[in-house]
């Protein structure tokens, strides 16, 4: 208990750390997902194609692959990130947005087909039907699994702290390894400061859930 | 062999033993009578029975390597081998037991092995369970950088440089204690951090110079280990616990073996070829 209180400055670094991880690789993975999501119902055959092999390579293989290979195999094809948080970000956006993709197209299916027709009868294009008419609705829908996803980016984040990013596991490794009676409670500790991220993420789903709920 | 004439003519053997002294590579080795050690001593027992067991690593480069022979190489089998001429013991009636940083206590315990040297740090643990002759060698923390690094050359140079080790590891914590203003880079494990050194991602990777040295040596000229070592681990040779009379013996021999140069010798043809020539340590006899 006593080391957890000494050593709270490192622990709250590692908090920090794992926080900002998760906020940056998350606001990405929303963006680049959402237009894996368009691909994935355009109706241009490329584009589709190239969505569904994207989320069904990275949605099938571990992220620990996909860490490996964006810190050990990238650089010697040339491109040299920084160690730490930049291939982080780029491993845990690229995989979380084929999870956030799925998310957003189950919700699209879920928008009744008639909105769409009703919008190309009226002249909308095919970009104007998504963002204007069958987006806004299927966030809606998406919304719990959506929050899912990143739920499951927040205790992803951990994967980093095997390539060099000093995130709460990392730290919580360093301080088992100086304080070795005191496992439990850093042990306990770091757990408990994951809830302290995820159960409010939670909460907040229930609550954007409640407000955006419309009858079908 | 000798050993035979030996037989027949005990007469000789002050001589003899004298000789021992001398053998350079331990190849050839001058016969020993048991009957010059103490009675029911390990030594005497050993020497009568001509052969011996030591455990040693299989998997360091330089210090003990299995090699295609089957047969381990590197510093400490060269230290074995000089410990084993001593009792008049050839390199082939060596038995070589691999053991490993979980298995040492427990196999010079049970018996298993006559003696360890192993890359074995000495520490107050595991002088519980067993004692150490030695050291024979101070291992320790040191850095590793690219061949044509220039700007690095000791832990002052580490200020602002990526640094490369274990997350938890000791020589880890050194550095963040004692050169705050280096950036450490962590991984799980050492190997990781060698395709990032390549890259330029990290500019050192740091923990003990034994591990390092089996890095370079495999590296085929592209690292190299910079700089004096900036911690102490004294490696020490593992006997059964209160074998007092044996520990002293091996003392003596590793003391002979500094003054006469054999040591240096095994060094320079082991480990000598990456690592700079250490002085030779003090044996504590406590």
């Amino acid at each position: 208990m006593e080391t957890f209180i000494e050593e709270f400055g490192l622990i709250w670094g590692g908090f920090l750390a794992t926080v900002s991880l998760a906020t940056v690789s998350g606001i990405l993975a929303l963006v680049w997902g959402t237009v894996l999501a368009a691909f994935r119902v355009s109706p241009i055959g490329p584009l589709r194609t190239f969505g569904t092999v994207y989320v069904e390579i990275v949605r099938n293989t571990p992220l620990t692959l996909m860490f490996f290979f964006w810190v050990f195999v990238v650089p010697s094809l040339g491109f040299v990130p920084d160690l730490g948080f930049q291939p982080a970000v780029i491993a845990l956006s690229l995989y979380t947005s084929s999870f956030v993709c799925e998310a957003l197209r189950s919700g699209v299916n879920s928008v009744g087909i008639g909105q769409a027709e009703a919008a190309r009868s009226i002249g909308l294009g095919f970009g104007q039907t998504l963002t204007q008419v069958v987006l806004p609705q299927a966030w809606r829908t998406s919304i719990p699994p959506l929050i899912s996803v990143l739920i499951a980016l927040v205790k992803n984040t951990s994967v980093a702290a095997g390539f060099a990013y000093a995130e709460m596991v990392a730290i919580s490794k360093r301080l088992t390894n100086l304080h070795p009676t005191d496992a439990l409670f850093i042990f306990f500790g770091i757990g408990m400061m994951y809830l302290l991220i995820t159960i409010p993420l939670g909460i907040l789903a229930a609550r954007i859930e409640r407000r955006v709920a419309f009858a079908r | 062999m000798h050993r035979k004439l030996m037989a027949a003519a005990t007469v000789a053997a002050a001589a003899l033993a004298l000789a021992a002294c001398s053998s350079g590579d331990g190849d050839d080795v001058a016969s020993v009578d048991p009957g010059e050690f103490a009675a029911g001593s390990t030594m005497a027992e050993l020497a009568e029975a001509g052969t011996i067991t030591i455990g040693t690593k299989f998997d360091q480069p330089l210090f003990g390597l299995k090699a295609p022979s089957g047969n381990p190489e590197g510093f400490d089998v060269e230290m074995g081998k000089i410990i084993a001429a001593e009792l008049g013991i050839a390199p082939e009636n060596i038995t070589w037991v691999e053991t490993v940083s979980a298995n040492r206590e427990q196999y010079i315990e049970d018996g298993s092995v006559d003696l360890v040297i192993a890359t074995y740090t000495i520490n107050d643990e595991r002088k519980e369970r067993i004692s150490f002759a030695g050291p024979y060698y101070n291992a320790g923390q040191s850095l590793m950088v690219l061949s044509d690094n220039s700007d690095i050359t000791g832990p002052d140079d580490l200020a602002g440089k990526n640094v490369c080790s274990v997350e938890g590891s000791t020589p880890a914590a050194n550095i963040a204690e004692n050169y705050p203003d280096a950036s450490l880079k962590l991984f799980e494990a050492y190997t990781d951090c060698l395709e990032p050194l390549r890259n330029g991602q990290v500019d050192v990777v740091t923990t003990d110079n034994v591990i390092l040295a089996g890095y370079v040596a495999e590296s085929d000229g592209e690292f190299m280990v910079v700089g004096d070592q900036f911690t102490e681990e004294p490696y020490g040779i593992g006997v059964m616990k209160d074998d007092t009379d044996f520990r002293m013996w091996i003392n003596d021999v590793l003391e002979a073996s500094f003054e006469d140069g054999r040591w240096l010798d095994a060094w320079n043809a082991t480990a000598g070829t990456v690592l700079p020539e250490p002085t030779a340590p003090t044996v504590d006899r406590y």
